[in-house]
């Protein structure tokens, strides 16, 4: 795609704003629309759209293949481990109230950003993964063919 | 919040019933993480040695007939989520545990026959997601979350299933055969769900329960229920659902296939038991009529039809496989006779035919290491160069026809009496047809093992495989012979359904 140079800039440009956007989901999900699957999602698209104009190869130099992986798998963890946190200290499983004891609206609202978090890390991570794998079968197409 | 009386105050104890879900769904992505093969290995089966240690934990606490609750994020029901274990439930976890456990120290040598080392890790992971979904569906009491473990183990087991293509590229279409079918499924169940919540407004199982009374004959329901049946018996191979069963059992690796043939149909079974029982009203008219109109042929059905065509299988894993659609139907029946003594039946067949298939698989899985397939003439004069996996297949075998002293004849001899104490004779003769049937498929695969020249001789296999299959075929005789730990819960567990 040589020679698609406004794609290519107007991309290069987008990334960063895509992947703001897909932070200020990810924040403002527990008092607004949104939180981790819908952020997530928004920033794989950021990752996806580079892999899209820059050919798959660039995109796997900013993001392997083994890293998605692997972050998909500690997002799960950051999940689970909230919920272990609390059992650890004396309450259910994803009781919040274990962060914060005192003030249990603030616990609240620091376990569901935790959780949301390790959902949005997942989300990003597989949607990156699951656009790889199919990326990776189909055979290139050429510049010609465009 | 519950927790305001009791801020910080559980113990580890109290924690049982979540313990048993996430400690394999914890250990799943972390193996991931570290990705090394002997050390997945390593974890999964201490996992799996934790969640057995649970179980047994959780047997004992239930077994006075008292039911354990736990309220997930403290949010009581029915907002929150609850999970909650009775007798029933306690069995179910018991088996996937013990079975999970068995089937990991199998794994160790026969996974490097069929999987290339670099997807081990990936593969313990998943198997370890499927264990999560397995149990998380036998803990839960809230029918959403059913539905949520329910698709968490079908994913993985898709998944698991298509990993036997690296032997034989058939497994792919048998996968995605499994997927769609079981998708399926899952759909109809979210439906039949979804007309449930439609109509009671609640998705906690006991508050449905006082609700589904206060509204007798309420159309909404009657189609829920209807689409409930129907989704659990594509999960559960009820007979004309049960096209995907065959195949995938076929061309899994065995390890899949003994964990899935020993597990997943019946933990479908438990969830229609669960509804019927813990959900619906099972003396409701619609009820009955649906499982004697519907349930009781099919199964029938089932256990006659399943058991002749597995006569003419030549591929032992097909011929097994047609044979587990048999026994499904025999659960099914003793759950369709809805008598106190048919259910009994029905749940401890779940746990004798669990430990029974298993043990098959694994021993055809372990001849497999050495003759690479399973058709029935590559087995000739097995009998001789591998007398130990051959011993424990016979003792299998016999469990299945249902042998006085093995675990099979047990919960035969329980449905039995179940059909003669309703009255249905003519289903009792069919049980015993069906049954000499299996004589005729088991007696098959003995001739071939004992009584033929074979053209090559093998060597046995390792101790650490031939330890997991001599463990099943020893639950095998011992669930035959003490019956304390299957038919003594699952009565009590029957008392606590028909209360």
């Amino acid at each position: 795609m040589k020679h698609h140079l406004i794609l290519k800039v107007i991309t290069k440009f987008m990334v960063g704003v895509i992947v703001l956007f897909g932070l200020y989901v990810q924040f403002h999900g527990d008092y607004s629309p949104g939180g981790g699957f819908q952020a997530g999602v928004i920033i794989a698209a950021a990752f996806i759209l580079y892999g899209i104009v820059m050919g798959l190869e660039n995109v796997q130099k900013v993001m392997p293949i083994w890293f998605a992986q692997k972050a998909a798998a500690l997002g799960v963890l950051v999940y689970a481990l909230t919920g272990v946190f609390s059992i650890i200290f004396g309450f259910e499983f994803l009781n919040y109230h274990a962060i914060s004891p005192e003030h249990p609206k603030h616990g609240q609202h620091y376990g569901i950003i935790l959780v949301e978090l390790g959902v949005g890390i997942t989300v990003t991570f597989v949607m990156i993964a699951i656009y790889y794998s199919f990326a990776g079968r189909t055979p290139r197409l050429d510049d010609k063919e465009w | 919040m519950a927790s305001e009386i009791k801020q910080g105050t559980l113990e580890l104890v109290n924690h049982l019933p979540i313990l048993q879900v996430i400690t394999p769904m914890l250990i799943a992505p972390i193996l991931v993480v570290l990705n090394n093969k002997t050390l997945s290995w390593l974890l999964s089966f201490v996992g799996a040695l934790a969640c057995l240690f649970i179980s047994i934990l959780l047997i004992q606490a239930v077994s006075d007939g008292s039911i354990l609750t736990y309220y997930l994020g403290g949010w009581v029901p029915p907002i929150g989520i609850e999970y909650r274990i009775d007798a029933v439930s306690a069995i179910l976890l018991f088996l996937i545990s013990i079975i999970s456990a068995i089937v990991l120290i199998f794994s160790y040598s026969s996974l490097h026959a069929e999987i290339p080392e670099e997807k081990h890790t990936l593969f313990y992971s998943c198997f370890l997601l499927c264990l999560t979904g397995l149990l998380g569906v036998v803990a839960t009491a809230d029918i959403f979350n059913v539905f949520v473990f329910l698709e968490i183990s079908s994913l993985s087991t898709y998944v698991l299933v298509a990993q036997g293509a690296f032997l034989d590229r058939r497994a792919l279409s048998a996968s995605f055969n499994y997927l769609i079918m079981g998708t399926i499924g899952a759909t109809f169940f979210v439906i039949g769900i979804g007309y449930i919540y439609m109509a009671t407004g609640s998705l906690n199982m006991m508050d449905i329960a006082e609700r589904v009374n206060q509204f007798g004959d309420n159309r909404t329901i009657q189609a829920g229920f209807a689409f409930i049946v129907v989704g659990m018996g594509l999960k559960l191979a009820m007979v004309p659902l049960h096209v995907w069963l065959p195949n995938a059992y076929t061309f899994a690796p065995t390890v899949v296939t003994c964990f899935l043939a020993a597990t997943a149909t019946k933990v479908a079974l438990y969830v229609l038991i669960r509804f019927v029982f813990s959900v619906f009203n099972y003396e409701d008219i619609f009820v009955n009529e649906l499982f004697f109109l519907l349930l009781m042929p099919l199964a029938v059905i089932a256990m006659i039809a399943a058991s002749v065509i597995a006569i003419f299988k030549q591929n032992l894993k097909k011929l097994l496989a047609y044979s587990s659609l048999a026994q499904i139907g025999y659960m099914l029946l003793g759950l369709s006779l809805m008598s106190q003594k048919g259910l009994a039946s029905s749940l401890v067949h779940m746990v004798n035919h669990g430990f029974t298939k298993a043990a098959l698989f694994m021993s055809l899985g372990a001849f497999m290491l050495n003759t690479k397939n399973v058709y029935i003439k590559s087995l000739s004069g097995l009998g001789k160069s591998m007398p130990f996996t051959s011993a424990a297949f016979v003792i299998g075998g016999l469990s299945l026809i249902g042998v006085p002293g093995t675990a099979g004849f047990i919960s035969k001899w329980l449905l039995l009496e179940a059909a003669l104490e309703t009255g249905y004779w003519l289903v009792a003769i069919l049980i015993i047809a069906s049954s000499l049937f299996a004589v005729i498929y088991v007696w098959k695969i003995i001739e071939v093992l004992y009584f033929s020249e074979s053209s090559e001789s093998y060597n046995e296999v390792s101790v650490l495989t031939l330890m997991p299959i001599w463990i099943l075929a020893l639950f095998c005789i011992f669930l035959g012979i003490n019956t304390s730990l299957t038919v003594d819960v699952a009565i009590m567990a029957t008392e606590i359904l028909f209360k």
